[in-house]
């Protein structure tokens, strides 16, 4: 019978590694998905709008 | 009827804290309860004069807080710096630590104040100020929760106000950064949860379908920041009415979790915190969007995944196992990357309008700040390597890699979010001068070069007259020798502390001027139709 350190230690060591390790890969790699390209570029320029009012405010 | 509730709970406040004063067992703690039972008491009768007037339904931005917010960030800035500068000096020259104030003013005393007010008075001001900006801005949306904003700024300045008299009159944890005895660490858990909830309830109700990257970065500050605070503050106290309390874990371990809370104070507030304001005020700035938003995104998800380990290279040589030292030494050095993607990806966004560095000297500053975010987010993997750190360590080269941190990245990002977030807020057409921001500039710049420079070499000289042996294999220096060695360097570096406090000295100036005199934006109408040049 294992002690609790020992069975989450070699969880941490082997699953959650591999689970946090896909998920960088993961979202590294659906940065680059098809057609990501006009979605960031609009992203980028949320700064220049709304600067004065919040949106729907004017009308 | 929540006014009412109000009312009661501001009375229950005064009356326990009254109590709380009349049992204390130290003075810092009785200091501490006479201040709530003032605020308590002074809300009190705030409430009590506003009840009954009419509520009116508050459209636009809320920027009532962000601009107590940017006036306040100045001034614990000038705070932070000056005391930095005196216990500068202090090591110079050891007569400063005056016998008439020992025990209150002394090195010992004044260095958390230092550390605390630069980073979490002036750092968390500003990070606080600009997130809310931020946040709105990028969502399209009024900051969630009404009052409830007002409430996490002002319980902000309580924690910084109760932190800093207790630090002069002895309450201290005794843990690096994480000094607040745990009182006070209650109220900024309570603090920091209305924080979370101000900024995730703007998020929700957000009109633009996507996040922009500088709220990520926030968000992560937010939610990192409480975890460590919450685990690197588990104490017990020893009474209720006292302020001493003792830490839950002992030995290594207690270190590991200091030096994990430690680094990532430095990962998650100071850095991924004003990678936020970097990602927001360097686009605005410039006018143009950030160079690449694909390499925010890993620069992103990469700082997240790689921070959060580093924490062991501040335990190289001790009992902590090898194993975890080697450990955070290899994520601090895979860390250089994404950090140096994300300087590049700040410098880039110029691609295209270099010339505003000649004209502009508010750019020239977010400039020099990303420059300083890869040189210390270069000197500190190295740093880390173990061969580096046995010289290196305790030694003052760490002090001189910390301020390029802090005074060029930190710093100098601030100065320019300031610079551009002031004459928006108050609805002026620019600032007061541009001339003085240039002086500003230069001052700063000189002051973090003079520091930087005279703690490499008082650095690297310690650390090698420590290791120096004789023919024997006995040590050639005493340590009192290593101390005489560094007296010139000690007033080179108090001196580049008197030219960056000069430099915002020159900024308060600047911006009280830009409020009081410079002209007013033209009307909203026009500046939408066409944006002033």
């Amino acid at each position: 019978m294992m002690d609790t350190y020992s069975i989450m230690r070699a969880f941490a060591d082997s699953w959650f590694l591999i689970a946090m390790f896909a998920f960088f890969i993961g979202a590294a790699l659906f940065a680059f998905r098809p057609g990501s390209n006009k979605v960031h570029k609009d992203i980028a320029n949320i700064p220049f709008r709304h600067e004065d009012k919040p949106a729907g405010d004017r009308d | 009827m929540w006014d009412y509730l109000k009312l009661v709970i501001f009375a229950l406040i005064t009356v326990l804290a009254a109590i709380a004063a009349s049992y204390a067992r130290d003075v810092a703690y009785q200091v501490h309860a006479i201040l709530v039972v003032l605020i308590a008491a002074g809300l009190f009768v705030y409430t009590l004069r506003g009840i009954g007037s009419e509520k009116v339904v508050e459209t636009g931005y809320m920027d009532g807080p962000i601009r107590v917010g940017a006036a306040l960030t100045a001034f614990w800035g000038v705070v932070g710096f000056l005391v930095g500068t005196f216990i500068a000096f202090q090591l110079a020259f050891p007569e400063l630590n005056f016998a008439w104030a020992e025990g209150y003013l002394n090195f010992g005393r004044l260095r958390p104040l230092h550390t605390s007010a630069v980073i979490f008075a002036f750092g968390g001001t500003a990070l606080i100020t600009s997130s809310f900006y931020v946040v709105q801005r990028t969502s399209g949306a009024r900051l969630w929760g009404g009052n409830l904003a007002w409430f996490v700024f002002w319980g902000y300045q309580i924690m910084i106000l109760l932190a800093a008299t207790g630090y002069l009159l002895g309450a201290t944890h005794g843990k690096e950064y994480a000094e607040p005895e745990w009182y006070i660490d209650l109220w900024l858990t309570i603090v920091w949860v209305a924080y979370l909830l101000v900024f995730l309830g703007t998020l929700m109700k957000r009109k633009e379908p996507h996040i922009y990257v500088a709220n990520w970065f926030f968000l992560s500050f937010i939610v990192t920041v409480a975890m460590l605070h919450v685990v690197n503050n588990l104490a017990v106290p020893v009474s209720i009415f006292g302020s001493k309390s003792v830490q839950l874990f002992a030995g290594v371990q207690d270190a590991m979790t200091q030096w994990w809370y430690g680094h990532n104070a430095v990962g998650f507030f100071l850095t991924a915190g004003f990678l936020g304001m970097m990602y927001y005020f360097v686009p605005k700035q410039a006018e143009r969007p950030v160079f690449s938003y694909k390499l925010s995104i890993i620069h992103f998800w990469a700082l997240i995944f790689l921070y959060i380990w580093a924490g062991p290279h501040h335990l190289h040589y001790t009992a902590l196992p090898d194993w975890a030292s080697t450990l955070g030494m290899v994520f601090s050095i895979v860390l250089w990357m994404p950090s140096w993607g994300g300087m590049i990806n700040g410098l880039m966004t110029l691609s295209g309008a270099w010339d505003k560095l000649r004209t502009d000297p508010v750019i020239r500053m977010m400039v020099v700040s990303i420059g300083f975010y890869g040189m210390s987010t270069f000197e500190g993997p190295m740093m880390s390597i173990r061969a580096v750190n046995s010289l290196s360590h305790y030694t003052d080269w760490t002090i001189g890699h910390v301020h390029s941190g802090a005074l060029g990245w930190n710093g100098m990002i601030t100065f320019g979010m300031l610079y551009f977030l002031v004459p928006k807020l108050w609805n002026r057409a620019g600032l007061y001068s541009l001339k003085l921001v240039s002086w500003h500039f230069w001052l700063a710049t000189i002051g973090i070069v003079l520091y930087a420079a005279s703690m490499w070499v008082t650095g690297i000289m310690e650390g090698l007259m420590w290791r120096e042996v004789d023919a024997q294999g006995f040590l050639v220096n005493s340590f009192a020798d290593t101390v005489a060695a560094k007296f010139p360097m000690y007033v080179v570096r108090g001196l580049g502390g008197v030219l960056f406090l000069g430099g915002a000295l020159i900024m308060c100036y600047n911006l009280w001027m830009t409020v009081k005199r410079a002209p007013a934006a033209e009307a909203a109408g026009d500046a939408a139709a066409a944006p002033a040049e």
